[in-house]
């Protein structure tokens, strides 16, 4: 069973297809040892209390490349989604677009990165000005960025990207409260691509809508993709979705990146005992396999972030911790492209 | 006989743009110690139908036509004398033979009072017994639940519980007198996975272990596959398709329940998504005829005009749709 999952693993390595190492260039986004903290000390003379919510993570996402970020509620792929728009500043570490440190972003180069770099946000009906109709929500980062001349132009481009995105020109004088989820949905996408932004992260676009509504969206996504050549960091608790639009995965636990590789690879070969638990947790829609799937049981809860446990994040819940887990982290280690941070492989 | 019966269901919402037909003249049963699941969209009517069947209907939700039957006596407030005689009714059965697992568990529970109170609440309003006796079944109750040391967090208060935590004492709390039914409304749609399978194992061992039956309302058809016997498929305020999971998994004969299937990515086929177009009907001028009319992708003439009545394929499965009507009429013709 081993060797078998070893060769698959070799095989899919060499005819693999990550993006940013075929392109041979440089990727549109790098994160380097970043971390961000947040101090949450009560009171003055209480004890320090930091949450680590993103600690110590490294990853890269390559051009036209969708790259998944997936974890349960706390894990910090929201927070790490934040950090790269610069909404919060990292603690430590580097995060460079364009081989370019965007802390050290100043005046211009500041506004080309804001953007260049948008995001879709997961509740569309919080994200959408209820005053404003769904024109001038559209037409508002054109104006800022001073995205084509005239107001006529820019209402041209609006109603264009409406067609876009699925929606009809002459919604373009309605209301954000005319529209149902999956439409508001719509809307934000197109505001994002107003801008022909270069690069999107999506934090959690689809889990507030129904499941019809969904597969609209994710196919939406994809075709843009596949015309403007726009890079995504895709976050998202749903697995199965995340696979399906994913090039690359990465999954969180508490802060951390335990586990990266190709999106399949890591679907279906998951090395890290957390993806595995995380996998097999899925309910299938399939009675017959949902019957016969046996399911790794998960302990307990995500530990606080506040006090995060020494050694490996995952060892409370780990049906596979002996000792030295405890000791200290595990380092990510590269098996053919398919990286995870665990002593037990 | 079933334990629940629901007979032509009608629900209106009187609202500021006028009336919603929420549930439209729904029919089905439950058996004793059957899992059902109740699948649809947002909007669709699942969660009207079973609020109106335990009698917590917003104020301005009333039920037009139709009835409810619990264990043979019908429970719809019309066979009472008076409002109040069915009020003192409903409350004998709610929490008590008839219980509720709510959504979102930190609205359900009050913040301001202790967990263990909340408990003994439910347990003492239906049989009398003494403090002690009802703080002994808390503390059974929440250890079934899977809650450690349940004697030191039986005097903690909500914020001081997790989610999925909660989500065990609600469990707890529904579980407490030993109903026959059990409803659950989206019970794992604000957890986790790793924390909805916990959930899900567990609503599953207390079903096999009180042979209650229950009753799931969801989304997510991954959540019914692994859980139910009899899935109802619900579309624009109307029953679609009933059947078993494999009639309704394998065999869908509706267009909404394969549409539905196309759209769930399964990750041991890899297929493409296939989404539905469109969006739900607007229930305040619900279409006369078929509810997926617009967003079908085999609509006929018919469709829009008329409302298909639901035909039996087997002895569990029955699907409205005028595209197997016509198909069987057609073999008939030849036949």
């Amino acid at each position: 069973m081993a060797d078998m999952a070893e060769v698959k693993r070799n095989v899919s390595a060499a005819g693999g297809t990550n993006l940013a190492v075929c392109a041979g260039e440089q990727p549109i986004l790098k994160v380097e040892h970043v971390k961000t903290y947040f101090d949450v000390t009560k009171g003055l003379f209480s004890p320090k209390q930091i949450v680590k919510a993103v600690d110590d993570v490294s990853f890269s996402v390559g051009r036209g490349e969708t790259y998944g970020l997936v974890g349960e509620s706390g894990c910090g792929k929201s927070t790490l989604g934040r950090t790269l728009v610069k909404i919060y500043p990292a603690t430590e570490g580097k995060i460079m677009y364009n081989g370019q440190d965007i802390a050290a972003f100043r005046g211009a180069e500041e506004k080309n990165f804001r953007k260049e770099v948008q995001m879709i946000f997961q509740d569309p009906y919080a994200s959408l000005n209820p005053r404003m109709t769904v024109g001038e929500i559209i037409k508002e980062p054109m104006e800022i960025h001073g995205i084509l001349s005239s107001s006529g132009e820019r209402e041209e481009r609006a109603a264009e990207l409406l067609k876009i995105v699925g929606l009809k020109p002459d919604h373009i004088r309605r209301y954000p409260h005319e529209f149902s989820g999956g439409q508001r949905q719509r809307i934000s996408i197109a505001r994002t691509l107003a801008l022909n932004p270069r690069f999107i992260i999506c934090d959690e676009p689809i889990s507030a809508l129904d499941v019809s509504i969904q597969a609209q969206i994710i196919n939406l996504l994809k075709e843009i993709q596949d015309e403007m050549g726009i890079s995504y960091l895709f976050v998202a608790h749903d697995l199965s979705m995340v696979n399906y639009i994913s090039h690359r995965i990465g999954v969180m636990y508490l802060g951390h990146l335990v586990e990266e590789g190709d999106a399949d690879e890591v679907y279906s070969d998951p090395i890290h005992p957390y993806t595995k638990a995380l996998l097999s947790a899925i309910p299938i829609p399939d009675p017959d396999v949902a019957k016969r799937k046996s399911r790794i049981k998960l302990e307990g809860e995500l530990p606080s972030p506040i006090n995060p446990p020494a050694g490996c994040p995952f060892r409370g819940r780990c049906p596979m911790a002996t000792e030295d887990c405890g000791r200290e982290r595990p380092e990510m280690k590269d098996y053919n492209g398919h990286k995870a941070a665990c002593f037990c492989v | 006989m079933a334990l629940l019966d629901v007979k032509n269901l009608s629900v209106d919402f009187e609202t500021d743009q006028g009336t919603v037909h929420a549930v439209r003249d729904i029919t089905f049963s439950v058996g004793e110690s059957e899992a059902v699941g109740i699948v649809g969209e947002s909007g669709s009517g699942k969660s009207v139908t079973m609020y109106s069947v335990m009698g917590l209907l917003a104020a301005n939700g009333t039920i037009t036509d139709g009835s409810v039957t619990f264990k043979g006596t019908e429970i719809t407030e019309k066979a009472f004398l008076n409002h109040r005689a069915y009020e003192a009714c409903m409350e004998k059965i709610r929490g008590n033979e008839m219980s509720m697992i709510f959504q979102d568990p930190m609205t359900f529970l009050n913040p301001v009072v202790k967990i263990g109170k909340q408990i003994t609440e439910v347990i003492k309003n239906h049989e009398k017994i003494s403090d002690a006796e009802a703080k002994k079944r808390a503390v059974e109750l929440m250890a079934q639940v899977g809650i450690p040391s349940p004697e030191k967090r039986l005097n903690q208060y909500p914020h001081e519980f997790s989610g999925g935590m909660r989500q065990r004492i609600i469990i707890a709390i529904a579980l407490a007198n030993h109903p026959k039914l059990i409803i659950a409304d989206e019970p794992t749609t604000a957890l986790d996975v790793t924390i909805q399978a916990q959930v899900l194992d567990l609503i599953k061992e207390m079903k096999e272990k009180l042979q209650s039956s229950v009753i799931m309302i969801t989304h997510d058809l991954g959540v019914v596959a692994s859980l139910c016997d009899k899935i109802i498929i619900m579309y624009g305020g109307k029953i679609v398709e009933t059947g078993t999971d494999r009639e309704i998994f394998y065999e869908a004969k509706h267009p909404y329940t394969r549409g539905l299937l196309q759209c769930v990515h399964n990750p041991e086929k890899k297929e493409k998504l296939t989404p539905i177009a469109g969006s739900p009907p607007d229930l305040l001028k619900p279409p006369v005829g078929c509810p997926f009319v617009d967003r079908c992708p085999e609509a006929m003439k018919v469709c829009k005009l008329y409302m298909p009545e639901a035909a039996a394929y087997s002895e569990t499965h029955q699907c409205a749709c005028w595209l197997e009507e016509v198909k069987r009429r057609k073999g008939e013709n030849h036949g």
